[in-house]
């Protein structure tokens, strides 16, 4: 009588399982590369494509590229993967992560690994304006690679319906009233079908609200990532315009605004004007069903705009030879060539002068020039805000941006109390 | 005889308890045990600081918003899909027409991941072609409403989906009760002359007490565990009107990095946890008629 | 058993069935939305047109744009590994509470009850530094280690075995076989009912966890399915429904059939485990 046959049996097949569970989660990589899917499926497919290229012309190098969802679900997987003590040897991160990066000591600056005469005039070829949040005690953390500033998409049909000259944007914060307003359409009953504009404010405010700070000339923390002002009044001046827009002027939607249901807002008309990341640049060429155009932000005291996305860091919990193989991956990826064919597939800014001078830009670029707006725009954009500590800061200021935008606290409340607690927390850093 | 029952008793207990001390009892200990201490950062590591973290907890008015809205979200919650659960049993247990396919309709949330459903509500609640704007328009002329971008409205839609997601479950375990009472019980009341309310409320409600204790036990549990959708529908948002309070928990561990305050909001939820299950235990026992 | 047939005349009836199918068909929209973008082009997402043309393509884009195929192969090891090892902890473990007399049995039993309560979903924070100090960060084991003891697998089984005379145990017993060979020729069959309401149970409790897999994988070779899909969602520009929509159904595709075809087993088989 066996008794016992069988459960050995069953033991063996359970056995098996863990070991497969264990095992094929080891599989060898020489580097592992995180970055943010940030702009649907293109993205991530040139991202792959670029790989594949590498590898073939890097035989030696095994380049693993990893999906890690948002921008803020990259950041924790990174600090997550490095205290578990399984870091990536590189990934692109949000710019105004280096702070939070550099406190739990786990990204090295480029500048120790820069050999080189070549690679010294290759780290000072990038745009100024994206260098401002990749830059901190006089050393680079990180790389420009998929950056952006935000801007005005316009629907010409919308605008030559409303009896507006559909080449012209409005220029400055009046004309956006006034275009608005022209461009606002109601039904019988008095429903709104068309609003006149839409600034996303959902999942993170701050991004376009510091669109109208810039224009309004001020900044919104220092260089040192130490200090915020918050509650000065030129700020408390812009998010009074953001409101009103809704509340006064009755041209944008009440309440928070979907960023992911923008895009598909503007094409099914139900908004004239969205201020948006040129990183939908394709995503709007490709599926908008009439004629749209591209501008610049509209100015107050100045133009402005914060520059954002992704920049590449090279993690210290790796060794020499990885570094090396990370940091010859990301010069060859930021070369010209390379960068257009990103930026031609997404939308992103070319970081780089020299990319835009490549004729396979030009050809683009005569083609399709709303793809130089968002590098025009480039000499009045700003760094991003970044902080030490930098998600608590920002999300407690995007909460107060959307407490004053749903009307429950009055701007100069909510940003009296944001920089309260933003002081709290970065009395440490000083 | 009894040596080898103790030692066999103990041989077959030991792995299964192995794994519940490393993974429950060892970490929910630690929990409370971290939450005296502060969070490690970088090369400091943490150290001991007594009650500063309570104190912490008690002065952060983002806690106290985020224990109002899960006892709000439990509220809505718990009452409703244990009721809705009960009905949709009744009803799929009937003689009525398409009760196989509301058998399926009503079940069919539970096993689709949260996750993934939120998408699909997402853009129900879109405003302007979100679905019950469509409806809203489409028949009854209305503005478009912004649901989830107001922090009045957006507990609620995100407590409904929360209970379009677990009624069916609960349903299931009604239904299989519903399906062991004896006919008798109900030939019996017929002869007696009773109403069908009488009989739902004298018989049957007693009768059902055990699932409906398990079914509300769970449901508590649920009101704490479910906020997968909150990722993707609000974030929290906006302003923390829709954070509940193991969402809150995920960003203070994971987002902010601060462990030590972390501890301290488990510790909460712990507490909380215990009191209302063990609580709504012996609330139910003096009712419960077992069989 | 019919709670309508009291009244003489119809009207109890319709107005129930009415009701039922309303809820059903409220409770069915979101499926039924699903559906509907996933096989309509991006055009159609929010115009509800009769004649519009059907596609695949939103499946093909959906799974040629994230490892989809890795995923669900994940979540099939990740599903199958914690069913086995919860079946056979757990179901020592029971048979050592049914059937042995030991000290401690009740203190251990109410710690054991404990887990129904204090989940591994609760203890994120702290099961992470276990998972960091094993060095099983990212790893499938990982995801599953927290929930292999499950406090309700034992309960159930428990009170299954201890429902089983014990004449039949004394049976075995003369025979000549050993506990284990009692626990394999006599109790588990007889508890199968148990095991299978307790396995779909677990299955789909387990396919569909999203917040400790998304703490704990970091890359794709772990990722499950939910994680996977919440990734793939995430996009900064544009949400493009009828794309998320067939990766929706993909990802739950599977337990949805599983459910419609085992429908009948899942309530009976929850009858005879006595869970009520």
């Amino acid at each position: 009588m066996t008794c016992f046959g069988k459960r050995y049996a069953m033991a063996a097949a359970a056995a098996t399982v863990f070991t497969i569970g264990t095992a094929s989660s080891a599989l060898a990589v020489e580097l592992e590369f995180y970055f943010p899917v940030a702009v649907g499926g293109a993205a991530a497919d040139t991202i792959e494509e670029l790989t594949e290229q590498y590898m073939a012309e890097n035989p030696d190098v095994e380049i693993d590229a990893v999906y890690a969802g948002s921008y803020q679900e990259t950041v924790t997987k990174a600090l997550t993967a490095a205290r578990g003590g399984k870091p990536p040897q590189l990934s692109v991160i949000l710019s105004v992560d280096m702070f939070t990066l550099i406190d739990e000591d786990v990204i090295m600056p480029f500048d120790d690994l820069v050999e080189t005469d070549e690679d010294q005039a290759w780290l000072e070829s990038f745009y100024p304006a994206f260098m401002e949040n990749s830059q901190t005690g006089g050393k680079t953390y990180g790389i420009p690679f998929q950056r952006s500033t935000p801007v005005l998409y316009w629907n010409k049909d919308a605008f030559a319906e409303a009896g507006l000259d559909p080449e012209t944007p409005p220029a400055t914060w009046e004309e956006m009233i006034e275009m608005g307003k022209k461009l606002v359409v109601k039904d019988d009953q008095g429903n709104v079908q068309r609003w006149g504009v839409r600034i996303p404010s959902s999942g993170f405010p701050y991004w376009l609200f510091q669109g109208l700070t810039t224009q309004n000339d001020v900044i919104l923390a220092n260089s040192d990532g130490n200090e915020t002002s918050f509650d000065d009044p030129k700020v408390i001046e812009s998010l009074q315009y953001l409101v009103d827009l809704s509340q006064k002027h009755e041209i944008m939607a009440p309440g928070i605004i979907e960023w992911g249901a923008t895009p598909k807002a503007f094409f099914e008309g139900q908004t004239a004007m969205m201020w948006t990341s040129t990183g939908n640049l394709t995503n709007v060429r490709d599926n908008a069903p009439f004629d749209f155009g591209v501008g610049m932000l509209p100015a107050n005291v100045r133009r402005g705009a914060p520059t954002g996305g992704g920049n590449f860091f090279i993690f210290n919990d790796a060794d020499d030879e990885q570094k090396a193989a990370a940091f010859d991956f990301v010069q060859w990826i930021t070369e010209p060539e390379q960068s257009a064919t990103w930026t031609i597939a997404t939308g992103y800014v070319a970081p780089r002068p020299d990319t835009w001078e490549t004729t396979t830009m030009q050809a683009y670029t005569s083609d399709f020039p709303a793809a130089l707006v968002a590098r025009d725009q480039l000499e009045h954009a700003v760094a991003e805000l970044s902080t030490h500590e930098n998600q608590r800061v920002t999300t407690l200021f995007n909460d107060a941006l959307a407490a004053a935008i749903t009307g429950t606290k009055s701007p100069a409340e909510a940003l009296a109390e944001a920089q309260q607690k933003a002081d709290a927390i970065l009395e440490d850093y000083r | 005889m009894h040596r080898r029952e103790w030692v066999y008793g103990w041989l077959f207990l030991t792995p299964a308890l192995v794994f519940l001390f490393a993974f429950t009892h060892y970490p929910a200990f630690n929990t409370i045990l971290g939450s005296f201490f502060s969070t490690p950062k970088g090369r400091k590591p943490a150290e001991f600081i007594g009650l500063e973290n309570y104190r912490d907890l008690v002065a952060d008015e983002v806690f106290w918003k985020v224990l109002t809205n899960n006892f709000w979200f439990a509220l809505g919650t718990i009452p409703i899909s244990v009721a809705l659960a009960l009905l949709m049993a009744l009803w799929v247990n009937g003689r009525l027409r398409g009760t196989t396919l509301s058998r399926v309709a009503f079940f069919a949330p539970t096993v689709l991941p949260l996750i993934a459903v939120a998408n699909i509500w997402m853009f129900f609640y879109t405003p302007g072609f979100g679905l019950i704007d469509q409806f809203r328009s489409g028949l009854f002329g209305l503005p478009a409403i912004n649901l989830l971008g107001n922090p009045d409205t957006v507990l609620g839609a995100v407590i409904v989906v929360a209970i379009w997601k677990e009624a069916g479950f609960f349903m299931i375990f009604y239904l299989a009760a519903l399906q062991s009472i004896p006919p008798v019980l109900r030939e019996a009341a017929d002869i007696e002359g009773a109403s069908s309310f009488y009989y739902l409320r004298r018989v049957l409600f007693p009768l059902l007490m055990p699932t409906t204790l398990f079914v509300s036990i769970n449901a508590v549990i649920n009101s704490f565990r479910l906020v997968d959708h909150i990722f993707v529908m609000t974030d929290g948002g906006p302003d923390n009107a829709s954070s509940l309070l193991l969402f809150y928990i995920y960003e203070v561990a994971f987002k902010y990095w601060q462990t030590g305050y972390a501890a301290t909001l488990t510790v909460v939820m712990l507490v909380l946890l215990s009191i209302l299950a063990i609580g709504q235990f012996f609330l139910f026992d003096r009712k419960v008629h077992y069989q | 058993m019919n709670l309508l047939r009291r009244r003489g005349f119809d009207f109890g009836v319709i107005l129930n069935s009415v009701a039922m199918w309303t809820l059903a068909i409220l409770w069915a929209l979101p499926l039924l939305y699903a559906i509907w973008t996933a096989f309509h082009p991006a055009a159609y997402e929010t115009r509800f047109v009769l004649s519009a043309p059907l596609t695949l393509d939103n499946f093909v884009k959906a799974w040629n744009a994230a490892p989809f195929a890795r995923y669900f192969l994940n979540t099939f090891m990740l599903v199958t590994m914690i069913l086995a090892s919860q079946f056979i902890l757990c179901t020592l473990a029971a048979f050592a509470f049914a059937r042995f007399r030991f000290p401690g049995r009740s203190i251990l039993f109410s710690l054991v009850l404990l887990q129904l309560l204090v989940m591994p979903d609760i203890l994120i924070v702290e099961n992470y530094k276990t998972i960091r100090a094993l060095g099983l960060v990212d790893t499938i084991v990982a995801i599953g280690l927290p929930y292999i003891a499950s406090g309700f697998g034992i309960f159930l089984l428990r009170q299954t075995f201890m429902s089983i005379p014990r004449e039949l145990d004394d049976a075995a017993r003369i025979e000549g076989c050993s506990f284990i060979g009692l626990l394999w020729r006599v109790y588990i069959p007889l508890a199968r009912p148990t095991y299978l309401a307790y396995g779909l149970v677990s299955v789909s409790h387990h396919w569909n966890n999203f917040l400790w897999p998304l703490i704990i994988t970091n890359s794709v070779e772990t990722r499950p399915v939910t994680v996977g899909l919440s990734v793939f969602s995430a996009v900064d520009a544009g949400i493009e429904w009828s794309v998320i929509n067939a990766a929706t159904l993909m990802t739950s595709g599977p337990l949805l059939l599983g459910f419609l075809l085992f429908q009948r087993q899942f309530v009976q088989s929850f009858m005879r485990a006595g869970i009520r």
